[in-house]
């Protein structure tokens, strides 16, 4: 029996970044997949990044994951979301090579130390008593291992949808993990079916090219990865065209053949991702939608038709998208499909994304209901991290709704569960003016850094960039703006005589115009990219210092205590869940309570509230 | 009234235990397991037994008289070793008394409410704390202010929502097909938002005048027939519901309801020429009580008497028209009586068509606060600052409002969102 201190199931992206930051941290570590070329494999768009989803990538990256590198590695069109919007929710979205991507995930996995990949179907756990302790491949070989993460994605039962048809798969030319599946069913409760589905591939040489707009990439493209400045690969264009009447009525006509209409599938498919069938049927009075002509690679024609996903059979598919313009002659590579599969409901897991009711077993991505290559990758890091912790006896790695999108989603999954495919978006998060993507290596890498999770490269590049920032805030700030010069950048200022630094004017430039052009120019010495930075933390600090004011509130109450006796179904605010968590474990401060699975800085503002009647009474009673 | 029995300190072991009986029979409870009634206010130590004489512990007892204790009413506590076990038995044998029953959660609070202990502030002071920003907390509101305000706040949640659900659309689907004008469709909603919040903190005076009562001032010269005319008031279609003589002899009031409003009307020293210093000060006292209430009634001596300082909605009527045969009233007779008191009554109602449905004074601080988070909203949508602060205003608006109109949710603005447009590539 070969043995390990971890072992991570899957090779998909939460399966990367779990064994991955596992292996950083110091754990030997498996990574047991069904064919080794599963690593880096896109199931769905070939696209990283994104609004909400930018920001998981850059977390990842301040943790020193792999996504954001592999994403510039294989970047073909950089977009930068929001650009017009204000930073705080501007996100980093790239269109990727898929064999770019995947080579690179291939040669980094393989460059990492104490990691090592096996190719296998897992059937099921290898326990020591109530405890997780290992793995057995379908051959029947047993890997021990201190802790495992299980991340098989779309994997557990799945099954594939065309028309009428139904395959067992895991996606697209994949077998289904269906033993594991009913293995689990079998060991675990709150197990439910939730369902996504992608388009067809197409043919890009029997696209008409000349026939579709084009939409370019940004000009100026902004990396993913903090350790990047610019792109690798050629850049390259993306077609758009959209849908009509015509095709909207292929459709509709044949809206009984769609598998989600046919009442085979039960799951829930997420809203924000709708098939073409959902979109025609919900929006009826639209009579176009835009059709994105995505390709996949380089040296690829496969052409990703992105926004008409669909699940009708074959002859449909190709029937309504030969109805849209460019499309009139396209061949199609793969029809598209829904899928539908298992996953465990998130509640039952801790805030270190370990089953509460099998200790050792950690999930992570698709597994926990939610949706994304990014989401999957973050939630890998996050449970790669903390089945290393649990397997060497270190510290978890701990994240909250004040330090992270990563932080927000685990808490959001851990709290609230899923009832639809889980994906991220900047509205989830309540500190968002904090949250933000350019700031996510100064908000988490030296808290990824005191726990092994950052390689010594990144840590000086880290450490750099930190005292560049502070030498460029101080020689803005050192320099006082004449008015004349406010004046030629349109800045308009009381006369009050008071002395306005450059500092100043380039987080005011940023709020007028989302850069501080003007600035730079002013010092040649210093870096663009520094300056943008120090203006964006100067532009929002107040509001950064507001909120940060709030979340101390919320922390600082955690010295409050909370008598023994009290009664917590007397608070009926409390989810009666909470109530039953907070009667076993009696948490002695707010701080305690704090800790507790599931508790939200609502429910502890709910606590508190009751502590301070029950004072104000006993005051009122004494006095 | 009950006798209501319960633990007052914490729940679970402690050093001691405090058990509180409040209610006429919480001094037969003393009597009964104590064997005496010591003199209120002292603490005297005691064996304590049940009704079969089993003895459950010795601890102090210490009683209040009504009127002096926390509920108002009599009450007796027991101060005892914090033992579950000893606290079981201690409660068990108080229920076993004639008339008392266990005390409901809050039901001291309650009762100290209702036996004018605490007033109405503290008690709302406690509501606050308490009002977590639950759903259900919000019907319960709802059904409590019912009505106008219910109409007022589904209004108010309805446009924020909206307004945040088109806002945060823009933010999270900034690369998706939406209506090319989405600012008019944040700004909209928060319009509206912005002028009924006006509306409501505008309205403020008028709804605590219909908590607290209108102020009438009978003005005029000194042989005006005021003091008739407030009799034939008071005395006729309204209902006196307390008369006082002012604090000094020159202004009266007389509490009295008028289509069903609340009014004190007040009769102020004639307006006349003082001959004394005192009797100038009182003048000027009347002059200035006048001045303040919400509406004056000038009689008119004589016809072709000119009043001064008449406001816009204010009442001037002919005095003693039975004598000068001409319109106006007449105490005497009772001719215009009626009429004036309809006048009068036209006059509030129509302010309190205006009032708020609010009357308190944390809704209106809420309200306050709303509405500064409304206008840097809208300011912000029209001075171009990133919509992400944009954002942070209408959800400290929204938060402003959580009590009244219920949290909205991040799940409420993403259904909103994705049932409103077509959100998916
Ligand atoms: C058809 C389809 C459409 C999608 N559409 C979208 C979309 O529109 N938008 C979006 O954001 N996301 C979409 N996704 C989701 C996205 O692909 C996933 O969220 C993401 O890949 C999940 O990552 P993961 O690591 O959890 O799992 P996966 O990437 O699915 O990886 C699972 C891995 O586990 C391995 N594995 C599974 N079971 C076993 C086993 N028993 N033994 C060994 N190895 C095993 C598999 O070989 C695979 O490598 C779609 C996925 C599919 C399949």
């Amino acid at each position: 029996m070969k043995h390990f201190d971890v072992i991570v199931v899957g090779g998909g992206h939460a399966g990367l970044e779990a064994a991955l930051a596992a292996a950083r941290r110091g754990a030997e570590t498996a990574l047991v997949t069904f064919r080794r070329s599963d690593l880096g494999v896109m199931s769905c768009n070939p696209a990283i990044g994104g609004i909400g989803k930018g920001h998981l990538v850059r977390e990842i990256d301040a943790l020193d994951g792999m996504m954001g590198l592999a994403a510039d590695h294989a970047g073909i069109q950089y977009r930068l979301l929001n650009r017009s919007r204000g930073p705080a929710v501007q996100g980093p979205r790239v269109q990727a090579d898929r064999r770019r991507y995947a080579d690179f995930a291939q040669r980094h996995v393989a460059g990492q130390e104490r990691l090592t990949v096996l190719e296998g179907e897992v059937v099921d756990f290898h326990m020591d008593s109530a405890r997780v302790a290992g793995v057995v491949l379908a051959d029947g070989m047993v890997l021990s291992a201190r802790a495992v993460v299980l991340t098989t994605g779309t994997f557990l039962r799945g099954e594939i949808h065309i028309g009428t048809e139904r395959l067992s798969a895991g996606r697209r030319g994949a077998e289904a993990a269906d033993r594991l599946g009913a293995r689990l069913r079998e060991m675990a409760t709150g197990i439910g079916r939730l369902k996504t589905g992608t388009p067809a591939r197409l043919d890009g040489r029997t696209i008409d090219w000349d026939r579709v707009d084009r939409q370019e990439g940004d000009a100026d493209p902004v990396m993913m990865s903090f350790l990047n400045r610019r792109p690798e690969a050629r850049q390259i264009a993306c077609g758009v065209t959209e849908t009509n009447p015509r095709t909207h009525e292929i459709i509709e006509r044949n809206l009984h053949l769609s598998a989600m209409r046919s009442g085979n599938i039960t799951g829930v498919g997420p809203r924000y991702c709708p098939s073409v069938e959902d979109k025609v049927t919900r929006f009826a009075d639209k009579t176009s939608h835009n059709v994105f002509l995505e390709p996949e690679g380089l040296d690829d024609d496969t052409i990703y038709p992105n926004g008409i996903s669909t699940s009708l059979p074959r002859e449909v598919q190709e029937a309504f998208l030969r109805s849209i313009v460019g499309l009139e002659t396209v061949g199609i590579l793969h029809f598209g499909y829904a899928i539908e599969y298992d996953y465990l409901d998130p509640r039952g897991l801790t805030r270190s994304l370990e089953v509460q009711a099998m200790p050792g077993l950690f999930l992570a991505g698709q597994i926990n209901g939610t949706t994304g290559y990014e989401e999957a990758g973050a939630q890998g890091l996050l449970a790669g991290a903390n089945a290393a912790a649990a397997a060497l006896d270190m510290e978890p790695l701990t994240l909250s709704r004040f330090d992270s999108y990563i932080g927000v989603m685990i808490d959001d999954l851990v709290t609230r569960g899923v009832s639809e495919p889980y994906r991220m978006f900047t509205s989830r998060a309540e500190y968002r003016l904090t949250l933000r993507a350019d700031n996510a290596d100064q908000r988490l890498t030296q808290i990824g850094a005191s726990l092994g999770l950052v390689s010594d490269h990144r840590k000086v590049a880290f450490e750099d960039k930190i005292g560049r920032l502070a030498a460029t805030a101080q020689a803005l700030e050192a320099e006082p703006a004449t008015p004349s010069e406010l004046d030629k950048l349109g800045i308009s200022v009381p006369k009050d005589g008071q002395r306005r630094s450059w500092r100043f004017v380039a987080g005011h430039l940023l709020g007028l115009h989302g850069n501080s052009e003007g600035v730079g120019s002013r010092f040649p010495d210093l870096r663009d990219d520094d300056v943008v930075q120090v203006a964006r933390e100067t532009f929002y600090e107040p509001y950064v210092a507001r909120q940060a004011r709030e979340a101390e509130q919320l922390r600082r109450e955690g010295g409050v205590v909370i008598p023994t006796g009290l009664d917590f179904s007397k608070i009926s605010s409390l989810s009666s869940e909470l109530r039953l968590k907070l009667a076993a474990s009696r948490p002695a401060t707010l701080a305690e309570a704090g800790s507790i699975e599931g508790m939200t800085p609502a429910a502890l503002t709910a606590i508190l509230a009751h502590l301070k009647v029950l004072q104000q009474a006993a005051r009122v009673a004494i006095g | 009234m009950d006798t209501i029995v319960a633990l007052a300190s914490a729940q679970g072991r402690a050093g001691v235990a405090i058990v509180r009986v409040s209610g006429p029979c919480a001094w037969a409870v003393c009597e009964a397991l104590a064997g005496f009634v010591p003199p209120v206010r002292e603490a005297r130590l005691a064996r304590l037994r049940d009704a079969s004489g089993g003895l459950i512990d010795s601890g102090l007892v210490l009683c209040f008289a009504e009127g002096a204790s926390f509920t108002g009413e009599k009450i007796c506590e027991f101060q005892v070793h914090g033992s579950i076990a000893v606290v079981g038995a201690l409660l068990r044998a108080c229920l076993a008394c004639e008339g008392v029953r266990a005390a409901e959660a809050g039901e001291f609070t309650r009762r100290a409410f209702l036996g004018g202990r605490m007033d109405l502030t503290e008690v709302e002071a406690l509501a606050d704390l308490i009002d977590a920003e639950t759903e259900v907390q919000r019907r319960q509101a709802l059904t409590v202010m019912e009505g106008s305000a219910a109409r007022v706040i589904e209004g108010w949640r309805e446009d924020l929502l909206q307004s945040l659900a088109m806002l945060e659309a823009a933010l999270d689907f900034a690369d998706e097909e939406l209506p090319p004008d989405l600012t008019g469709h944040v700004m909209a909603p928060l319009l509206r938002v912005r002028d009924s919040l006006g509306a409501q903190i505008a309205g403020r005076k008028a709804s605590e005048a219909v908590r607290s009562g209108f102020d009438v001032a009978i003005v005029g010269p000194v042989n005006a027939g005021k003091s008739s005319l407030l009799n034939a008031l008071a005395g006729r279609e309204a209902a006196i519901t307390s008369s006082r003589a002012g604090t000094t002899r020159d202004v009266i009031e007389v509490r009295m309801e008028i289509a069903g409003l609340a009014v004190t009307l007040i009769d102020t020293a004639g307006l006349r020429e003082a001959e004394d210093e005192i009797e100038r000060l009182g003048i000027e006292r009347g002059r200035a009580r006048a001045a303040a209430a919400d509406l004056r009634v000038y009689l008119l001596g004589a016809p072709g008497e000119v009043a001064e300082g008449v406001e816009p909605e204010d009442i001037v009527v002919l005095s003693k028209a039975d004598l000068w045969g001409q319109p106006g009233i007449s105490a005497a007779t009772g001719e215009g009586i009626g009429a004036l008191i309809g006048r009068i009554a036209g006059v509030l109602q129509q302010r309190i068509a205006h009032s708020s449905v609010f009357n308190r004074e944390r809704h209106f601080d809420k309200l306050a606060r709303a509405a500064e988070g409304v206008d840097a909203a809208l300011a912000g949508l029209s001075g171009g600052v990133g919509w992400d602060l944009v954002g942070e205003d209408v959800k400290a608006a929204i938060r402003a409002l959580d009590g009244i109109i219920g949290r909205v949710d991040v799940e409420d603005v993403l259904g909103r969102i994705f049932s409103s447009f077509c959100i998916g590539k």
